[in-house]
């Protein structure tokens, strides 16, 4: 066991070790300069002065928020003496089982250049660069033939893997007992139970007030949504990440949302920010990547029918297409149990000096990936904010939604959250949808891959993306995906077959998440 | 009033017929006793036309008003606009303000607009003032798109009405008429697309002035992104975003069919643009439409066997203000996708449901203000009565035109000037 002081003091020298390279880093030293010149600061007490004109200035609010950017982000230091891919995922089994998907993905991608003859990049003609320019804006208008195309793999893929693992160390029993889980994950990791989640949750409580639920009867909803909103506005005059991410636990109000979820994430939008979204505009003009299809497509299929997010077309294909070129994504592999594909120079196969990361960012789009992005159009209309939005949002959340890992955001713990919720408290329910071969998770598993964008309103939706900021963790997904079932819970006890059992769940648009989730966490017996 | 309700329509849509048959009505023929005609504007014509009209009962209704077009008329619909804000500011009416530019503060909702070829000498003035304009022409009496183009030059308007004299003796005639209006060339960009509200408004009476407005409505974005360069001038599926145009455009996507819905709306301009701008758009949207209604009323044949469900048609530009475009006395009722025909389902529904109470047999002398209960969809927009028991300077105070609205509560508008955009 690492004992915690030497566990805090290695994570402030990592993060003070991460901040020195930063920009923010050079700004201060900067801003530490300029002050000197000040009447205020006096060479007697020169450190404590110059400490001051940070703090009141506001400096210091930002080194703050970059701190509390680093603690959310990076999990906690292993033992010193734990080899460095614990970092990235502790159990063995669990990184191989990453490694044998990523070469499945891989292999799929590369036969699918050999037989469209399509090589993975290449650089565009000086005319075709002209004429991409000009329509960036509009790229939907655009229509190549991608019916040779396929996604590199769909949700309902990646589900048979995770069907499939098993841990070597743990003798499952071929008999059913009584402690068997009777769910499709058959992996041994510890999840929440519904009491653990309460005191996780507690802010979600009965007797706290939300955002998205109106029928406290009395007490006018306004009166808690003025209060809330006002509340809202100091909090963003704060300029406080931590205090922004205790606050939208009970929801953000619309019109605050945007700015709040900036703070939280600590983006800024600053012109370097803009800069650097210009630079990847560019890689995207210049160069010409195959998975520029797969996003194409992608987009064809899912936002450009979807009735909510339609409309963002084009805007998608401006973050998605630079996120592909985004060499910062690579860092968070550090945390991540992936690990970024590589492939060669032609004509140097296996040689490691000839390898460069495809695509660029390390993450390879599947059917879907698209949905992650659509429901921030909402949120944000400059492009370069709106990316910068997407991509902390997926290095520090949506990466888990599609690796291998045991970490409790991470996919697999969610599916199995979800099976144990159900299989403990709608036992009925989880027996005859599995008897029917409606395994609950077969229904379910789309709504976790996406963090149910696509599936709920937009509306709910960020409603519950304002709690998966706020704590921090993706398990509120798997208690809303048990949530519904139990919501609809009589209709599906009615079913008889998966397809039934599907038609049953297939719009969850009216859904409200909210009271769904209090319902289930606090006015259930258990 | 024992007795089930009989039904005829002329217009075969199935979003009418299983409305009629789920109350249980009964359909007959056109020439046998009805209670209820849901009828297309070239019958409504026939119905209350001086040599062959009907002479209508008690207990039958019509879904559209005799005389409509005061409204549904683009040309008819600006003259009396006009109309209004002329006795308006002759009675010195604090509606009729004007700004420092001689725009009107509250009044100043359509854009500029002149009837061909009756105001011609007026337009070219107008023109002059402003060459770099674009204006669109539309046929007075055309729905859906038809017969619309764009002009941003004096001779192509030389070359029309050569043209339309040539090809038909009969171009004189109010048929023929258009009108010719600018061209609001800073709509308001969404995903870099242009969109137009379509939204629903059910006129139970006009004097007194009774109105409901349907919470449903949606946006129709253009399937082409909008450029406001003149090289794009021809390509119609750019500028005009009704359905019946885009549906021939390429891109036209039958699952969602370009049509967002208002809610949407609202929560993207809430969280991009804030809460109090989103509200007052609305608030806006609101007025202009008690006021176009309140524009013909004085002109309007209250016949009290009539209601009329309108479509309104209007364009946000980029500073946030309305503009109404036009009113259609017979939204379309085919569905173009599924929601749409769910929407549309539940529009007559909502609509059936206050025009003829419990679905009986109609009395048209009751007193038109059903219980709350059943509106359905539809929220109380403007009630002339009870706007007037509220006190008399009520109006200019609610500017957002819900004197009975739902949401009552809401900051009001101080009543600065609004800036006017189109100029």
């Amino acid at each position: 066991m690492l004992d915690p002081d030497s566990g805090l003091s290695l994570t402030i020298a990592r993060i003070v070790q991460r901040l020195k390279g930063s920009s923010l880093h050079s700004q201060l030293e900067r801003q530490a300069r300029v002050s000197l010149h000040k009447p205020e600061i006096k060479l007697e007490s020169l450190k404590e002065d110059i400490k001051d004109f940070l703090r009141t200035s506001g400096w210091e609010k930002k080194l703050q928020n970059a701190v509390y950017s680093e603690l959310n982000v990076f999990p906690s230091p292993c033992h010193p003496a734990a080899p460095p891919e614990h970092m990235k995922e502790p159990l063995a089994y669990m990184r191989k089982a990453q490694g044998n998907w990523e070469k499945r993905i891989l292999k799929s991608l590369n036969s699918m250049c050999t037989e469209l003859g399509i090589p993975l990049a290449q650089k565009r003609p000086v005319n075709e660069q002209k004429e991409l320019l000009n329509k960036w804006n509009e790229m939907g208008t655009d229509e190549p033939d991608l019916s040779l195309f396929r996604p590199v793999y769909a949700p309902k893929d990646f589900l048979e893997v995770l069907m499939n693992l098993r841990n070597p160390n743990y003798e499952n029993g071929e008999q059913l007992s009584f402690r068997n889980h009777l769910g499709l994950i058959q992996v041994p990791l510890k999840v929440k139970d519904i009491p653990e989640l309460k005191e996780d949750f507690s802010e979600l409580g009965l007797n706290i007030g939300q955002l998205g639920i109106d029928d406290s009867a009395q007490v006018p909803p306004e009166f808690f949504e003025n209060e809330h909103v006002r509340v809202g506005q100091k909090v963003l005059a704060e300029q406080d990440s931590a205090a922004a991410q205790q606050y939208v636990r009970q929801g953000c109000p619309t019109a605050l949302r945007a700015d709040l979820w900036a703070l939280i994430l600590n983006i800024s939008n600053q012109p370097e920010d803009i800069l650097y979204y210009e630079q990847l505009k560019s890689n995207v003009i210049q160069h010409d990547l195959l998975v520029d299809s797969l996003i194409y497509k992608d987009v064809k299929l899912t936002a450009s029918n979807d009735d909510y997010y339609f409309v963002f077309e084009d805007y998608l294909y401006q973050v998605l297409l630079c996120f592909s070129r985004d060499t910062s994504v690579l860092e968070h592999f550090t945390y991540s149990s992936a690990t970024p594909p590589k492939s060669y120079i032609r004509g140097k196969l296996g040689m490691e000096e000839y390898a460069v990361f495809y695509p660029p960012n390390g993450v390879i789009p599947f059917h879907g990936f698209s949905m992650y992005v659509a429901p921030l159009c909402f949120l944000y209309h400059e492009p370069s904010r709106l990316y910068q939005i997407f991509r902390e949002m997926y290095v520090r959340f949506f990466f888990r939604l599609h690796s291998i890992s045991s970490h409790a955001s991470g996919i697999v713990s969610l599916c199995l959250l979800f099976e144990t919720l159900l299989q403990t408290h709608l036992p009925q329910l989880f027996y005859h949808l599995r008897e029917i071969g409606a395994q609950p998770l077969r229904i379910s598993f789309k709504w976790l891959v996406r963090a149910f964008s696509g599936y709920l309103a937009t509306d709910q939706l960020l409603l519950l993306w304002d709690r998966i900021l706020g704590y921090n963790s993706l398990e509120i997904l798997a208690v809303l995906a048990a949530a519904v079932f139990a919501f609809r819970a009589v209709n599906l006890m009615e079913v008889t077959s998966l397809a039934a059992a599907e038609a049953v769940l297939a719009d969850l648009s009216t859904l409200k998440v909210m009271p769904l989730l209090q319902i289930f966490l606090f006015a259930t017996v258990t | 009033m024992a007795g089930k309700v009989k039904w005829v329509t002329d217009i075969e849509k199935s979003v009418l017929i299983n409305n009629f048959e789920k109350r249980g009505w009964i359909q007959v023929a056109e020439n046998e006793d009805w209670n209820f005609y849901w009828m297309s504007v070239q019958t409504i014509r026939n119905v209350f036309s001086v040599e062959t009209g009907y002479r209508l009962s008690d207990d039958q209704i019509v879904n559209h008003f005799p005389n409509h077009y005061e409204l549904t008329r683009k040309d008819l619909m600006v003259k009396n606009i006009k109309r209004y804000r002329k006795e308006l500011e002759k009675e010195g009416s604090p509606l009729a303000e004007k700004d420092e530019n001689g725009k009107y503060i509250y009044l100043d909702f359509v854009p500029v607009t002149f009837m061909l070829p009756a105001d011609y000498n007026l337009f070219v003035e107008e023109f002059r003032k402003n060459p770099s304009s674009t204006w669109i022409m539309k046929p007075c009496g055309k729905a859906q798109g038809k017969g619309i183009f764009l002009i941003n030059k004096l001779s192509q308007i030389k070359k029309w009405s050569r043209d339309s004299k040539t090809s038909s003796f009969v171009s004189q005639s109010s048929k023929e008429a258009y009108v010719i209006s600018l061209y609001i060339n800073n709509p308001l960009l969404i995903g870099g697309k242009k969109f137009d509200l379509r939204l629903y408004v059910l006129v139970s009476t006009y004097r007194p002035l009774r109105c409901y407005m349907y919470k449903l409505g949606f946006c129709r974005f253009c399937t082409v992104k909008y450029t406001p360069s003149t090289s794009e001038l021809d390509n119609m599926f750019v500028h005009l975003t009704n359905v019946a145009i885009q549906k021939h455009g390429d891109d036209y996507n039958h699952i969602h069919g370009g049509k967002w819905t208002v809610s949407n709306l609202r929560l993207y301009l809430e969280s991009t643009r804030g809460k109090e701008v989103t509200n007052k758009l609305f608030d806006e949207i609101h007025w202009i439409i008690v006021q176009s209604l309140k524009a013909v009323a004085p002109v309007m044949n209250n016949d009290k066997h009539c209601f009329e469900c309108y479509g309104y048609d209007i364009i946000i530009d980029d500073k946030l203000k309305p503009w109404l475009i036009e009113v259609n006395a017979s939204p379309s009722l085919t569905s173009s996708t599924a929601n749409d025909r769910i929407l549309k389902y539940n529009l007559i529904n909502d609509t059936l449901n206050i025009a003829v109470p419990n679905g009986e047999i109609p009395d048209c002398k009751w007193n038109k203000s059903p219980p709350k209960e059943v509106l359905g969809n539809y929220e109380v927009l403007y009630d002339e009565e009870m706007a007037q028991s509220d006190g008399p300077d009520r109006d200019l105070r609610s500017r957002s035109g819900q004197s009975t609205g739902v949401k009552g509560n809401r900051a009001r508008d101080s009543g600065k000037p609004v800036l006017t955009t189109w100029k």
